[in-house]
């Protein structure tokens, strides 16, 4: 084969760097728009399976691997280290979840399912089960709630655009351990003239009335608090994949539903909803896995104070605290399964719907 | 082939990767004008609100930075937002000598980890978007489930087998930091494969098709077609993997020695113990934000332009 | 085109030449190091530790002192370091645990070896009082050599905020500290500032001790006394009755915020350990008895709840006979006197050094060389509960908070006690 591949009739210029950054022509990450045909070209989507005979005969050319199989070899260093990494360890963990190990000493013995039904009726797990539930919950749909609308903001284009970038992703920058101290103060809910952070703003603005006890609320929903401070930090992140996102779909689109009678609202419906379809999706993923993930923030935050415990904490303490590694790892478990059995559905929802 | 109604937009160079075919409706007169009508008060409601969430996202900036400038008596929960009396440096004086081995360590960690982890995800999203095999979508839900993960479930296993390995604390020559990158590149698999994954599905097929026609192998057209490509991916992705491998403390604490910690580790040290030094905490957070704050707005256009995949224009 | 290409190269040439800087950082082990691993890394104890490394190179020429501590306040962090280092046999030459039951786990799985010989050549039993000794010991022996002594029963205040509410002092025991705190509560002040979970667990050892008393302390963390016994569940109605006079609905996030509010005057007391004082004296800028104060928490008088920090020897440390040096150094006066002034607490030998301990330290050292001071260990940290069972105090302890089922607590505590033991 001689020299690297040259695209037919590529003039050399750089392929990567539109030309401009209007709508047009401009694809995301994750999306399939809905105007895009599936075949780009009349006639079928080759691909490299179902290969057509070769059409140039090559001297002394050896056979050449099936398409699938270079890829896979492509892959294999990832797929063997994550099959190790990932699987293996998992693995581990769920044999240690059928254990009494207890303490410095590795016990590798079998008690069946004793660790799991202990954990049923444990009621700090039940605490936590309920507090991953609400955190998900509130932290997802307030991102996005939150990065939507600054994209909005945004996407018509504002002078100094950068700034707000800028400034909009700045949290994720800063470490945890600066983050939670200040969100800590921040969340004080000290009365009277221990009043401090958030609550204090509040009063001296004169909006006393959103004055909240934050994460030391005696409501179950303490623990929504928390997404205060993961939603600063992660929203800038949602913003910017939703402000491409808009800015993919071509402006006609929405100047032609416009034009039919449309008000903003129902061009924002039909239009970007369908488009978003995508974005939202690794958005959500991203932020479910940093939800399940959150421990650092709260761990600074108010570690022990259970209104905000959620499973990872309580894995950690228990494991590493009290040594129960039999009852950290059954607490893994469980939490994997939970993601297999929500997560699983919705990726497997969203190829099916990406290859129609 | 020209795009009709597009008066007034710019058409780039030709070149002849094919494009998808597309033919908007042309751009009616009458639009432009009406959108300006309502332009007015939107445009200024637009700009309150954006002011207010930057008020939102920089009051805790504002709040980290006064306190980094704060002597320690001066430093109280209910006077955070109040200004330092005295403007001294001294914190941050005293914090960066502290600071500085393991902010070298950081970046000799976390550059090779986000670059090496964002080449391996183009491979994998390259192979499993456009590289038909029948259990591609078995591969990829495989591969993704890894980002979900506890860490706190795999530190025992993951220090047994690095310590095997000969990769942990002091065993080694870089003090436990290979062995970190290799974490990092392992751990960051699952989201670049994402990343890279969804960005290829969003190229046309035609692209990879003419390479074909050509005779090239995979290994060939992921080389010279897929990597120009995806230039805007990986910009995403080496953020995004920067900035969790530059903030990871857990794995960096369990991997190395004093004089390999990463940038968290140390920083932990300063802001841990039984009595907090805040103010020298916050004036080593702030430094220790500034690389990931570089990365930020060096690669912010590419992070925008990241995510739209500009690469089917044709005049 | 051949921009794929290069562009592969570049990343990789860029990658590997950013990382070679890692090449510098490692290059350790070998025979002539002594890593250490503790949690001492704040102000203070830093500067401690520095002093006695400094001390074991002069005395030990050619031996590096590595110093591996990880902060965490003696907390989850260093713990879980620990917990990954051992379990993977690569241990440090010595490490820290709190004395006491904390060590146990370690004891029973061969991870630390006996140190009792040890204690019989330097000649340790003499210098440390009889009641640190009997909570070193485990199974019979003893594994690790103490440093440092907190204690932990103390209730501080401000003398100037007790004038302005004409109280006469301090209460002495906890019934008088309910009667002070309704009154302090009508005056619109709060009467005990309390932080975040372990200063509450903090709490509830202090009142336990006041109710019960130093003996029947010992008799409920040995197992011979239930919780559900009627003393004890009278106690744990009166720690429920002290937290209602607290602030735990707006809880401070840290501990020295806690205190800052006895120091503003929002709040009348509050219970913490003797660390309070290095921080009052140092940042806070306050004068022992002037702009506070301490006494033993109501009920306590002449009872000392100790910590400690102690360090150990493992078994497969690299370097054994250096790691004994190092705890001969731990163990003796020199040793003890370079690190404790610098941290604020005092030795655990009784002979050392007086003049360097003034202050609230001077105060304290008299007390816990007093031959009729009780001593008894804290919870809290470590010395009367083994990981395990501390572990599940504090899961039982967050779950009363929501609950405030005193049945329960107590029956749970029995039931983890006897899981655990």
């Amino acid at each position: 084969m001689s020299g690297p591949l040259r695209l037919p009739g590529a003039s050399g210029a750089s392929t990567g760097q539109p030309g401009t950054e209007g709508p047009h022509g401009l694809e995301l990450i994750g999306t399939t728009p809905a105007h895009r045909p599936r075949h780009a070209q009349a006639g079928v989507e080759r691909d490299w399976l179902h290969q057509p005979p070769q059409p140039v005969s090559r001297p002394g050319r050896m056979r050449r691997v099936p398409g699938w199989l270079a890829g896979l070899g492509l892959m294999s260093p990832s797929l063997i280290l994550v099959g190790v990494f990932v699987y293996g360890f998992i693995g581990w963990n769920v044999r240690v979840s059928f254990t009494s190990w207890e303490g410095l000493t590795p016990v590798y013995d079998f008690v069946g399912l004793d660790n799991y039904s202990a954990l049923w009726n444990d009621a700090r797990w039940r605490t936590d089960a309920r507090n991953i539930v609400i955190f998900t919950t509130v932290f997802v749909v307030g991102a996005l709630a939150l990065g939507f609308v600054m994209a909005l903001l945004l996407e018509k284009g504002a002078r100094g655009e950068a700034f707000y970038r800028g400034v909009f992703l700045f949290p994720m920058a800063i470490s945890f351990i600066a983050t939670a101290i200040v969100w800590r103060w921040l969340l004080d809910n000290g009365g009277g003239a221990d009043t401090a952070g958030l609550n204090k703003l509040f009063g001296d603005l004169g909006l006393g009335f959103l004055r909240s006890d934050w994460h030391k609320s005696e409501s179950s929903w303490a623990i929504a608090a928390v997404a205060l401070p993961a939603g600063w930090a992660l929203s800038g992140y949602v913003m910017a994949l939703f402000l491409a996102g808009m800015r993919a779909i071509p402006n006609t689109f929405r100047e032609s539903a416009r034009i039919d009678g449309a008000s903003e609202w129902q061009v924002l419906w039909y239009v970007m909803r369908p488009a978003l379809r995508p974005v939202t999706f690794s958005a959500v993923l991203i932020l479910i896995h940093i939800s399940l993930k959150t421990f650092d923030l709260i761990y600074a935050l108010d570690q022990g104070n259970l209104k905000i415990d959620t499973p990872s904490l309580y894995m950690w303490f228990t494991t590493f605290d009290g040594g129960f590694y039999d009852r950290g790892a059954t607490i893994a478990t469980v939490l994997l399964i939970g993601v297999v059995l929500i997560i699983g559905p919705y990726i497997r929802y969203w190829l099916r719907s990406e290859r129609r | 082939m020209t795009v009709r109604g597009t008066a007034g937009i710019p058409a780039p160079a030709r070149n002849s990767i094919p494009r998808p075919v597309h033919q908007p409706a042309p751009t009616p007169p009458g639009a432009a004008l009406r959108s300006k009508r309502t332009a007015g008060w939107v445009t200024a409601l637009r700009y309150a609100g954006l002011w207010l969430l930057v008020g939102f996202f920089l009051m805790p900036v504002y709040v980290l930075l006064v306190t980094a400038f704060k002597d320690p008596s001066d430093v109280t929960v209910t006077g955070i937002f109040s200004l330092p009396s005295s403007l001294s440096l001294d914190n941050f004086t005293d914090v960066w000598p502290k600071l500085s081995t393991s902010f070298r360590n950081s970046l000799s960690l976390s550059i090779p980890a986000s670059l090496i982890s964002s080449l391996l995800g183009c491979a994998n999203g390259f192979v499993l978007a456009k590289v038909r095999f029948r259990y591609a979508n078995v591969v990829f839900p495989l591969i993704l489930f890894g980002i979900f993960v506890p860490y706190q479930a795999i530190v025992i296993p993951l220090a047994q087998t690095m310590t095997d390995l000969g990769l942990r604390g002091g065993a080694d020559q870089t003090g436990g930091l290979a062995g970190l990158t290799l974490i990092h590149i392992i751990y960051g698999l699952p989201i670049t494969t994402l990343i890279f994954r969804n960005y290829f599905v969003g190229l046309p097929d035609s692209l990879m098709e003419s390479a074909r026609l050509d005779g090239a192998g995979v290994m060939q057209t992921f080389l010279d077609v897929a990597v120009p490509l995806a230039r805007p991916a990986f910009a995403v992705s080496i953020i995004w993997q920067f900035t969790a491998s530059w903030n990871d403390f857990m794995f960096g604490a369990m991997m190395t020695t004093r004089e390999s910690w990463p940038i968290t580790v140390a920083l932990n040290n300063v802001a841990g113990g039984q009595s907090i030094p805040f103010g020298q905490a916050m004036a080593g957070a702030l430094l220790a934000s500034l690389p990931t704050l570089a990365i930020y707005l060096l690669l912010g256009r590419f992070f925008l332009r990241g995510v739209l995949a500009g690469t089917l224009r044709d005049a | 085109m051949w921009q794929g290409r290069v562009g592969v190269l570049a990343l990789v040439f860029v990658a590997i030449l950013a990382g070679i800087p890692m090449c510098a950082a490692g290059g350790g082990g070998g025979d002539n190091q002594l890593e250490v691993y503790s949690w001492w890394t704040g102000p203070g104890e830093e500067e401690g530790l520095d002093a006695m490394a400094q001390e074991f190179q002069a005395e030990n020429a050619g031996v590096t002192f590595v110093n591996a501590a990880v902060s965490g306040g003696a907390g989850s962090n260093a713990k879980a370091i620990l917990a990954s280092r051992l379990l993977a046999n690569d241990p440090p030459d010595s490490y820290q645990r709190h004395a006491g039951l904390e060590l146990e786990d370690d004891v029973r799985s061969g991870k630390v070896r006996d140190l009792t010989a040890l204690y019989d050549r330097e000649g340790w039993r003499d210098v440390l009082p009889k009641g640190l000794l009997d909570s070193l010991t485990i199974d019979g022996r003893i594994y690790a050599v103490p440093v440092n002594i907190h204690r932990a029963n103390l209730m501080w205040y401000t003398p100037a905020t007790l004038d302005k509410l004409g109280l006469a002092g301090p209460p002495k025991t906890w019934g008088e500290f309910l009667d002070q705190a309704a009154k302090i509560k009508d005056a619109g002040l709060t009467p005990l500032a309390i932080g975040p979970q372990w200063t509450q667990k903090h709490l509830f050892e202090t009142v336990l001790l006041g109710e019960l008393g130093a003996g029947k302390y010992q008799q409920l963390f040995a197992g011979s006394l239930r919780w559900s016994s009627p003393d004890v569940e009278a106690a744990l109605a009166t720690y429920q009755k002290v937290l209602s006079y607290s602030d735990l609905r707006s809880a401070s996030g840290d501990w020295q915020p806690q205190i800052d509010r006895v120091v503003q005057g929002t709040a009348v007391y509050a219970v913490m350990g003797d660390w309070a004082s290095g921080y009052l004296e140092g940042p806070k800028k306050q004068r022992w008895q002037q702009g506070y104060a301490a006494v033993a928490s109501p009920g306590s008088d002449g009872v000392y709840s100790f910590l400690s920090d102690a360090f150990t020897l493992p078994t497969g440390a690299r370097n054994p006979e250096l790691a004994e040096k190092w705890l001969i150094e731990c163990g003796s006066t020199e040793g003890q006197n370079l690190f404790n002034p610098k941290k604020g607490s005092i030795p655990a030998r009784v002979d050392a050094d007086a003049k360097l301990y003034t202050g609230y330290l001077g105060w304290a050292l008299g007390q816990w060389r007093d031959k009729r001071t009780r001593i008894v260990g804290s919870l809290a940290h470590g010395v009367v509960a083994n990981n395990a069972y501390n572990a599940e105090i504090d899961s039982a302890l967050g779950l009363f908070n929501q609950n405030g089922d005193l049945g329960k607590l107590a029956a749970t505590l029995d039931r983890t006690y006897e899981a655990t033991r």
